[in-house]
């Protein structure tokens, strides 16, 4: 399945990563390669197969629960160190409400 | 003898026996540094005076009779750990200027441990890549080059390319690396060095730049495999920071390297005798089979029969996890910001993630959210998930009947900086011999075993059971063993 340009605007705007008209034909030519490469796993049959969601390799302990407990904390001059724009103990950012 | 030339575990000794301090040790590695870095570009920030200091602290330590495991050793550190006071950029320009308030459970672990760290080393953009080109940072240069062809500048391999250009250049006695689908391999063996992927959870995954969270692994890269156990023993155990990593007790990884291969069973899947595989590459993998047989032994072909769905499994899973991962760059809490005048909240988004993202980044991060988007997401990614699931089980049914697997590292020697570059696919088929370990959560090591016909080295993987490196690390010193592999790349400190 290949997508058409309107398609790779939406993604990208999904992703808020800005794309040029100049640069959409090369992107779209890109997506649509990997997603027909990618088509291939259609031919596997996974009836049944239970979906395996994270890393863990089998025989792997489940995670474990931990007391619910602050650990940490207290740290606004950390947390705001690498701001670009940074407004007293704010991060900044343009204006949203008018 | 050069300093630059011990071995990990040799510089230990020396270090002991007072044949050389640490700061003579640092200074040797930082002098290559200064020499060779300008060309190979395997480090995107050096600590020369850190290091220095460092160095000085852990010989006095040593003098007080106190010293630590890895006492004195200089490493690089791939630029994706989090490295408190120390800019870290994951080789993005999104993040120029970040300095993170703390430091990696890994890179806290080896401090621990007494190290002494040269810099930070080049890599892929947040690890995205097999060739090392795609950072911001400029592409690394392996060290190494065709004998008939010395002027073609060749890539070390990714995305830890900076970690292993510095070990093989003799710019550092090892380095910490990350392999989501083979980061770690894949530049070992291009690189003629050791490198280990762990079993998932072995390591902490905090402080260190996420890319694709349930793939991610950091593990070390050296010049032998009983110097990567040396430095894995160091990075790995329990960490209450990360949620996946593993409370395992973490064994002696160097003695097991001792234990030899007598009796083992080694698995040799079928499947990756692949169509079109290097008459070189297929010699060099029957040449490790049968070093491991005169060992004692036994080998026992088996099948992994999803191998080939291994791949476009991978480049679902990865760029779906990408995409929600790298959602924090937004240009708001840290790295870089662009705007323009007027610019709305959104609008600061999207030219902040255009600018600050790579094409190879951005372009992991559509498909991402186009496998991760509304009406897509059962076509694709949880049909990844399932076939995933199959991978890890013809993993788990071979293991059933053997101690360890022995494969390919790589399906060919290190390229040209211009090749492969026109289409990603071609480039991700780079990875085919090690996404699967990383897929089923699995340990897999490189380990250097012969020379191409234009003198590059070529590597075989182990890869074990899950949380048996011990198995692996036995099984790849047995071939480091009988492969001899002294080759020594042109371009190295102290030549």
């Amino acid at each position: 399945m290949s997508l058409d340009s309107a398609t790779v605007r939406r993604i990208a705007a999904l992703a808020r990563i800005r794309v040029e008209d100049d640069e959409l034909p090369r992107v779209q030519a890109e997506i649509n390669g990997i997603l027909g490469w990618i088509e291939q796993l259609q031919a596997v049959n996974t009836e049944g197969v239970e979906p395996m969601s994270g890393g863990s390799p089998v025989g792997q302990a489940q995670a474990r629960l931990r007391p619910d407990a602050v650990t940490d904390g207290d740290r606004a001059e950390q947390v705001l160190a690498n701001a670009p724009d940074r407004m007293g103990a704010w991060f900044g950012v343009p204006k949203v409400v008018e | 003898m050069h300093p630059t030339d011990f071995t990990l575990a040799g510089a230990l000794a020396a270090l002991e026996e007072g044949a050389i301090s640490s700061v003579e040790l640092t200074q040797a590695h930082l002098d290559g540094i200064a020499k060779l870095n300008p060309r190979i570009n395997a480090y995107i920030t050096v600590t020369a005076e850190k290091a220095l200091a460092q160095a000085a602290e852990s010989d006095a330590r040593r003098k007080r009779g106190d010293a630590r495991a890895l006492e004195g050793i200089p490493l690089a550190i791939k630029d994706l750990f989090c490295t408190a006071g120390t800019e870290t950029t994951a080789g993005s320009r999104i993040l120029k200027g970040f300095v993170p308030p703390y430091e990696s459970t890994v890179s806290q672990k080896l401090l621990d441990d007494g190290a002494v760290f040269l810099g930070k080393a080049n890599l892929d953009e947040f690890a995205m890549g097999s060739s090392n080109t795609t950072s911001a940072a400029g592409p690394v240069e392996n060290p190494w080059s065709r004998a008939n062809d010395p002027d073609t500048r060749l890539v070390p391999g990714g995305s830890s390319g900076g970690s292993a250009a510095a070990v093989a250049a003799r710019m550092a006695l090892g380095a910490t690396a990350t392999d989501t689908g083979g980061s770690i391999r894949q530049p070992a063996a291009f690189c003629g060095i050791a490198g280990i992927k762990p079993t998932y959870g072995r390591c902490s995954r905090f402080g260190v730049v996420a890319f694709a969270s349930s793939l991610d692994q950091a593990g070390p890269v050296a010049r032998t495999v009983e110097d990567c156990a040396l430095l894995l023993k160091s990075m790995s155990g329990y960490d209450p920071k990360d949620s996946t990593s593993a409370d395992m007790p973490v064994p002696d990884f160097a003695a097991a390297c001792r234990r030899g291969v007598k009796g083992l069973r080694i698995g040799v899947p079928k499947e990756y005798r692949l169509d079109g595989l290097a008459p070189e590459i297929a010699a060099l993998w029957d040449q490790g089979l049968a070093w491991l047989r005169e060992q004692g032994a036994e080998m026992v072909e088996i099948s992994l029969p999803h191998t080939k769905y291994a791949l476009p499994t991978y480049y679902i899973v990865a760029p779906a996890e990408a995409s929600s991962n790298l959602a924090r760059y937004d240009g708001v809490r840290f790295g870089s910001r662009v705007t323009e005048p007027g610019s709305d909240l959104r609008d600061l988004y999207e030219r902040t993630r255009a600018a600050g993202f790579g094409q190879e980044v951005k372009r992991r991060i559509m498909i991402g959210t186009y496998v991760l988007s509304a009406g897509y997401y059962d076509a694709y990614y949880l049909k990844a998930q399932k076939i995933r699931a199959l991978i890890r089980r013809d993993f788990e049914e071979a293991f059933r009947t053997v101690d360890a697997i022995v494969t390919p590292a790589t399906p060919s020697a290190a390229f040209g900086m211009d090749e492969k570059q026109d289409d990603p696919v071609t480039m991700y088929l780079n990875d085919v011999f090690t996404v699967t370990a990383n897929l089923a959560g699995l340990p897999g090591l490189a380990v250097p075993a012969g020379l191409d016909g234009q003198g590059l080295p070529l590597g075989l993987q182990v890869i074990g059971r899950a949380f048996d490196e011990e198995s692996v690390f036995a099984v790849g010193r047995a071939i480091e063993q009988a492969a001899g592999f002294t080759a020594l790349p042109g371009l190295r400190a102290g030549a």
